[in-house]
């Protein structure tokens, strides 16, 4: 029997087709000028130009025998929103763990190579991880808020660090609620669970706990995943807004929503990263033919 | 029509039999307490007083047992004739052919003494200073109606001994051993400051105990004239009178007051006659008490195991060893644990307190012999294993998600577990508390060697300073059935007694499983819709 290989093209593709319509925020989080349906979203020249916040250098990842990162270089710019695509087992969600060293829950890993947030190798000898992560925000890909009310999921951050003042408490609860977009509807029934909340308001409160404590990165593990299309578009919008102030890096397994929410696009697949560059290009006008055929949905 | 196979493979077969076992377990819980609930609540309610034609004369009293003939046997007929200082004992069986002339005599009356046990028969005379108040008819009446002053008086002879003379005596106590020490060190100055204070407080003794004895002296001017059905008579101060009782002419509101005032007496008040009568409630207040020190030392000592056990400890052949251990302690035998009681809390860790901190009591031991701290360590001991496994599990349920976006926002590992894994792990946790509590209320055998006695004096919480008095020995309600049922001198009389005493342990590890389980119900509530 003969076997094709994986990568082996059809002859008659074509050209991928420009996506579809998709519900596109109406407004874009950069210039705020309407956004036309169609559009990819635009990236302004200045973030384009913007200093690097996470720098990724030739990164590798052992987990026991099994080498699950290989020889990874990615610089994610600050104030922009980074897509990492690809297949299921690909690596990107352990790359998004290596950057605020969630690994290291693992036992073992063994890495090589560097990370840099905002300049400091955080893998550096040294470094005090619970530093490190208060640095950085994470939402998972299952909402996980604490058994706890919807006021203290949110304050937690700020606790953990030895916050007591409540009024500086009140005032971050409400500035996370509000960016997260979820103060009007939670203001009346802070002290309620937050476990009571529907599904798209939970991923929304995650957000808010990771907001909270103003982190200079904020990383997100296919945080849409369990939620259904409209939950979907409110996060995607929100993403958008908070790249004003946030560096962010998101891990999806949807290429509609890495064309809508991101400015780079970086596509891996087994370990390896194969193609990173400006969304709009990955998705129109992409270098590698591998790249072409994930995000045409030939495999994957 | 449905095929066999097929029913078979639906599962009806195990549906239906499963359902049967758990009628059959309700059945067997729901009789066992219904028994036990019948046999000690019909107790309490008057029953009628028969009088009859004995072989050896009239006889009068309740009847509480009847024997059908069989074999050579004759039917027999068991009378509760009471009266036991002139009988000499409580029951009777007769021949039920041997009697004849049954009848329920007007004015026959039940007196509840609060010396030996009941008397039945009839009110002559009531008396004051010897002189007769009222007779006939009427004396019965007139004793009901002055019932009440002379218990309110013998609550003033009590209260004054157990309260005011008693403070007075631990203050001697204590200043005797002062004295001890003051003579001891030569120190002349304190020894006469102390002694002319053991002369006040012997003045004040002496002016109590003069006030007593005129309590006393009052109380015992009233008395009722009683005689039994055989004609012998009997003064008896009416002080001495809990309850008087005259079933065939009461009407079933009177004696369902009859009924409550018993059942009130039974809940709240101090047993009497070697436990075989009065109350319970030293038993029910040393059980409530030494379930919640032991709930108070076993909860915390088995959740820091168990979360060292399952979270900090690293997975190896050690860990699984110990966790072994543990699971097989709870299975060793109680009374084990109470020998280890006894030797290790009562006479190592007792016997160096008492050396250390109270040598001049010695060879009185303070905390060197059984108390109540002792035996709620023995049983939280006995009840660690329980919490440890409960919490292990709870903690396996909190989700590894919420975990690491504790950890992804820069809390430590133990500011994860305070905040995050312990508060989530709470409904389980209050499981194995529940069942710690169940277990531990019901234990008996060790309580035995580390401090439970058959009547303590005073109760382990109190009005003297400090209050709470762990040393002290207490009573328990599961080795209040066992003395009531097995070592008292009257167990026929004392049985409907283990019954209540039974259902009241049912109950109070009833109510305390309640209140774990409705605080488990709010905490889940608050946390909203944990796996627990």
């Amino acid at each position: 029997m003969h076997l094709e290989p994986l990568m082996e093209l059809d002859p008659n593709r074509s050209i991928p087709e420009p996506l579809p319509d998709l519900p596109l925020p109406a407004r874009s989080a950069v210039d705020d000028r309407p956004v036309k349906p169609g559009d990819l979203p635009l990236t302004d020249a200045a973030a384009l130009d913007a200093p690097p916040m996470v720098e990724v250098g030739a990164f590798n990842l052992h987990y026991g025998n099994k080498q699950a990162l290989h020889d990874i270089n990615l610089t994610v710019r600050k104030n922009t929103v980074m897509a990492l695509i690809g297949p299921s087992g690909c690596g990107k969600s352990t790359l998004l763990r290596s950057i605020n060293r969630m690994n290291d829950l693992i036992d073992g890993i063994q890495i090589s190579g560097s990370v840099t947030v905002g300049g400091q190798d955080i893998y550096a000898p040294g470094v005090d991880v619970i530093t490190l992560r208060k640095r950085m925000g994470m939402v998972f890909q299952k909402s996980n808020p604490f058994p706890k009310s919807i006021f203290e999921n949110v304050a937690y951050g700020l606790r953990v660090q030895g916050e007591k003042d409540k009024a500086v408490l009140e005032e971050a609860v409400e500035r996370s609620l509000m960016a997260a977009g979820l103060w009007d509807e939670v203001k009346d029934r802070l002290k309620d669970s937050g476990l009571g909340l529907s599904g798209g308001q939970q991923q929304r409160l995650c957000i808010a706990r990771a907001l909270a404590v103003k982190p200079e990165v904020l990383l997100m593990d296919e945080p849409c995943s369990a939620l259904d299309p409209l939950a979907t578009s409110r996060i995607e919008e929100l993403i958008f807004e908070l790249k004003r102030d946030f560096t962010i890096v998101i891990v999806t397994h949807n290429m509609q929503q890495a064309a809508r929410v991101s400015d780079y696009t970086s596509f891996f697949w087994l370990g390896r990263l194969i193609e990173v560059g400006l969304t709009e290009k990955l998705f129109t006008n992409p270098r590698e033919r591998m790249t072409e055929d994930y995000i045409s949905g030939r495999f994957g | 029509m449905m095929n066999l196979r097929d029913w078979w493979r639906r599962g009806s077969a195990f549906i239906w039999g499963s359902g049967a076992l758990l009628t059959l377990s309700l059945v067997m819980i729901t009789g066992l307490v219904g028994y036990i609930a019948v046999k000690g609540l019909g107790y309490f309610w008057p029953r009628p007083l028969v009088q009859v034609q004995g072989p050896e004369g009239p006889v009068l009293g309740e009847v509480t047992g009847r024997e059908p003939a069989h074999g050579g046997t004759p039917a027999q007929i068991q009378f509760r004739v009471g009266n036991r200082d002139l009988y000499g004992q409580d029951f009777r069986w007769f021949k039920e052919a041997e009697i004849s002339g049954w009848q329920t005599p007007s004015g026959a009356v039940l007196v509840e003494r609060m010396e030996y046990g009941a008397f039945v028969g009839f009110v002559q005379a009531l008396q004051r200073d010897g002189q007769p108040v009222a007779q006939g008819p009427g004396a019965l009446v007139q004793a009901r109606k002055a019932l009440p002053d002379a218990r309110r008086l013998r609550d003033r002879i009590q209260a004054m001994e157990k309260d005011r003379i008693g403070s007075v005596n631990t203050e001697m106590e204590a200043l005797r051993v002062e004295l001890r020490q003051a003579e001891s060190a030569r120190d002349a100055e304190t020894r006469a400051r102390l002694e002319q204070r053991q002369a006040q407080l012997q003045a004040s003794y002496d002016r109590l105990q003069a006030e007593l004895d005129h309590l006393r002296a009052e109380s015992g001017r009233t008395t009722v004239l009683l005689s039994s059905v055989d004609g012998q008579t009997q003064e008896l101060p009416l002080a001495g009178v809990v309850r008087l009782v005259p079933s065939n002419d009461l009407g079933v509101l009177g004696k369902t007051g009859v009924y409550l005032s018993r059942l009130w007496e039974f809940v709240w008040g101090d047993p009497r006659e070697s436990n075989t009568e009065g109350g319970i409630f030293p038993a029910i207040f040393g059980t409530v008490m030494m379930v919640l020190i032991m709930s108070a030392m076993a909860v915390p000592l088995g959740v820091l195991a168990a979360l060292f056990l399952r979270e900090y400890a690293k997975q190896g052949w050690v860990v699984r060893a110990v966790r072994i251990a543990v699971n097989n302690l709870a299975g060793v035998p109680s009374i084990v644990f109470g020998i280890f009681g006894l030797g290790f809390f009562v006479y190592t860790v007792g016997g160096s307190i008492d050396r250390l901190f109270y040598p001049e009591r010695l060879p009185t031991p303070t905390y060197g012999t059984g108390g109540i701290l002792w035996a709620s360590l023995t049983l939280a001991l006995l009840t660690v294993p329980v919490v440890i496994v409960a919490t292990e599990e709870a903690l396996a349920t909190v989700p590894r998600s919420q975990r690491e976006a504790s950890l992804a926002l820069g809390a430590t590992k133990w500011q994860t577990m305070r905040q995050v894994v312990l508060p989530g792990a709470m409904p389980g946790i209050l499981t194995g508390l529940i069942l710690a509590m169940a277990r531990g209320a019901g234990e008996v055998a060790p309580l035995m060697l580390t401090g439970v006695v058959k009547l303590a004096p005073s109760m382990p919480l109190d009005g003297t300073f400090p209050f709470l008095h762990l040393d002290r020995k207490f009573m328990h309600l599961g080795f209040h059935i066992y003395d009531v049922g097995f070592q008292s001198p009257n167990s026929e009389a004392a049985k409907p007694m283990v019954f209540m005493t039974a259902l009241l342990l049912l109950l109070v590890v009833l109510v305390l499983n309640l209140a774990a389980l409705n605080l488990r119900r709010k905490l889940r509530a608050r946390l909203g819709g944990s796996t627990f």
